[in-house]
């Protein structure tokens, strides 16, 4: 059934968000900790192994697929409402604050991928 | 009185005419690239970019925050591209990731994160304090918002940043989101991102989700999961570090501790 997958991929989300800021709340931080990547870190988890009995149900798999098949298009929205009026009109400090951050981290990309050993 | 009934059919059904927008602007994308680029430029990275250019128009003309979605008959994309849904997506996509891969460069990753965090706020305090701000707040805050557009208003209200700063920061964080979505794929190759490996460290040195998630989307959509790994820790870090050790180690340097 295709809702199982939509469910397993929902829990995972709820349960991942609620984590995020369990922690955060423990550590004095007023945000989410990671809450996204404890989910699909929990998603991986249920789904992501060979021998997964749930990942090999045909109704799982298109549940998820479903939704990671409009990933793209969710983005596409996404981009279509941010507030891009605001952050060009916003003067130099902010344009400039945020090109020297990207720059800095295109700067050590290739550094720390070194490192990390491609992984591919 | 036809335009009043279709008016009235599109915001009754907003989401769903958001997802017949989409699906042509994503068609027409697909075939720009072919027809112009050969499909060099890729068609969802002209969708993304076509999405931008909409939400920047749509800015100027409503003067609202939220792009297309400030027009009612438009708002099904405030739903459709809204944090609900995009983190869904965004966790449905870890279903392609391998396990084994995270595992080897996880400790990578977190490294990257802790480094990209330090650099955003290191460049965003180096340029307020070249635009003339002498207070650790407000230095601070703009350092935090050249982290992610989330960490800057974060910070700034637990330090207590006047609101022209917090808005500051809040632009300094979209303005990295914008960039990077745009430009993912420009430099893509160049930084060498082709492999899960290296987009698990961009995702944690950029630490932006959406600009991570689009850009990679227009890059290699197979990245996409390794990269907004990483990049959703950033966030979580940012909100650590900034009002705490940054803060007190901007103060001794401004001579307010």
């Amino acid at each position: 059934m295709t809702i199982y997958g939509v469910a397993i991929l929902a829990a995972c989300l709820l349960v991942g968000d609620i984590a995020g800021r369990l922690i955060g709340a423990a550590i004095g931080v007023e945000a989410n900790v990671g809450g996204v990547g404890i989910a699909m870190l929990l998603l991986l988890f249920l789904l992501g192994r060979d021998q997964s009995r749930l990942a090999a149900s045909p109704g799982v798999r298109s549940g998820v697929e479903f939704w990671a098949a409009m990933y793209i298009p969710i983005v596409v929205a996404m981009a279509a409402t941010q507030n891009v009026a605001a952050a060009l009109s916003s003067g130099a400090v902010a344009i400039i604050a945020g090109l020297a951050a990207v720059a800095l981290a295109l700067i050590a990309a290739p550094l720390l991928s070194r490192l990390a050993g491609g992984g591919a | 009185m036809i335009a009043d009934i279709v008016a009235h059919s599109l915001r009754a059904y907003s989401l769903i005419f958001a997802f017949a927008i989409v699906g042509a602007v994503i068609w027409l994308s697909y075939g720009a690239s072919n027809l112009f680029t050969k499909g060099r430029i890729h068609g969802s990275a002209i969708a993304i970019a076509a999405g931008l250019v909409a939400a920047y128009v749509s800015g100027r003309m409503t003067g609202g925050p939220k792009g297309l979605a400030d027009f009612p008959a438009l708002a099904g994309f405030g739903v459709m591209g809204g944090a609900m849904l995009r983190d869904f997506a965004i966790v449905s996509t870890a279903f392609g990731a391998d396990l084994a891969t995270l595992r080897k460069v996880g400790p990578a990753g977190a490294l990257s994160i802790v480094i990209g965090v330090g650099l955003s706020l290191v460049a965003g305090a180096v340029i307020a304090v070249a635009f003339g701000y002498k207070d650790a707040v407000s230095i601070v805050t703009i350092g935090a918002g050249a982290a992610t557009y989330i960490v800057g208003p974060v910070t700034g209200a637990a330090l207590g940043a006047t609101s022209d700063v917090i808005a500051l920061s809040v632009a300094a964080g979209l303005v990295k989101a914008i960039v990077v979505m745009i430009g993912t794929p420009l430099w893509a190759s160049r930084i060498g991102l082709n492999n899960p490996g290296a987009a698990i460290v961009y995702g944690g040195l950029m630490g932006t989700t959406s600009g991570v998630a689009a850009g990679l989307a227009a890059t290699d959509p197979k990245l996409a999961p390794y990269g907004a790994m990483s990049a959703t820790f950033y966030t979580g870090v940012g909100c650590l570090v900034a009002p705490s050790v940054f803060y007190l180690v901007v103060r001794l340097l401004t001579g307010e501790a």
